[in-house]
């Protein structure tokens, strides 16, 4: 059985479906035996959760006019 | 005018503004401050190249990429030196354990999503920007904003290799990064208090 190092260094891709068949099969097996890891793995989800859910707010009422404005420019340039 | 038409200038307008909240909110996560002149830098280039633009249906990955490489370039232009990671001290750490042994909410039943918990949009943007930018760039586009790896190795014209390699490295220097702002930042003694 792999170590819980060689697990816990590949969970994200194993998350993403980026490990090969035999690479799954070995994290597979690990974890079927070791608690620990399956929190690493739990973990490794919500953080990735956590990433998405984080983006944060739009694009700000001052800035969205001043590029709307370049784009009038920019069009304005091209009519000419 | 290099390569747009003058009947291009409305379509281009109307795809670029439909893109805007999406190409600032990704340019605030990759060069922070510069978010808006990194927008700015796009749009130009993106007015210019416009008639390069054959199908509609791609022009918003097509902007993307244009304002992935107006960020990439800013990063090398605002680089002092090298970056200088110690990968084999990263490569070690592990955010679940570290929370796990310093316990910092004694009372808690979810200790790590507690931990998450008390990080807002601004804080992960600040630690997102403590990032070197080569390790920055793949871990917002993959991980926030959706985009596949072998996409994003399109973006930035490297191997899909590169990508997943530099993915690994900063997703373990994000965890690191983490919990060094959560405890040097004073996340953590907030929250405990």
């Amino acid at each position: 059985m792999i170590s819980c190092a060689e697990a816990t260094r590949q969970l994200w891709e194993y998350l993403d479906g980026m490990v090969d068949a035999a690479a799954r099969d070995a994290i597979d097996e690990h974890l079927a035996q070791c608690r620990r890891c399956c929190g690493e793995l739990e973990f490794a989800h919500e953080l990735r959760s956590f990433l998405a859910r984080s983006v944060g707010d739009g694009i700000p009422d001052a800035v969205l006019r001043r590029l709307n404005h370049t784009l009038e420019e920019l069009s304005l340039w091209a009519a000419t | 005018m290099t390569e747009s038409r003058a009947g291009d200038g409305e379509q281009f307008r109307t795809l670029a503004r439909e893109q805007l909240p999406r190409l600032y909110s990704v340019a605030r996560r990759l060069v922070g401050g510069e978010a808006e002149d990194a927008v700015q830098d796009c749009l130009l280039k993106a007015f210019l190249r416009f008639g390069q633009l054959h199908r509609p249906a791609a022009g918003p990955a097509w902007l993307m990429s244009i304002l992935v490489n107006c960020c990439r370039d800013r990063c090398r232009a605002n680089a002092r030196r090298p970056d200088e990671v110690d990968f084999d001290e990263v490569e070690q750490f592990s955010l679940y354990r570290k929370i796990a042994y310093e316990d910092p909410f004694p009372y808690s039943d979810s200790l790590h999503l507690d931990f998450l918990a008390e990080f807002g949009p601004e804080d992960v943007r600040a630690v997102l920007l403590r990032l070197p930018p080569r390790y920055r760039i793949p871990l917002v586009l993959v991980y926030m904003d959706g985009y596949l790896a072998r996409e994003v190795a399109g973006m930035l014209d490297v191997p899909l290799g590169t990508v997943l390699a530099q993915l690994h490295r900063g997703r373990k220097l994000f965890e690191k990064h983490l919990w060094d702002y959560a405890t040097c930042g004073g996340l953590l003694r907030e929250a405990t208090r």
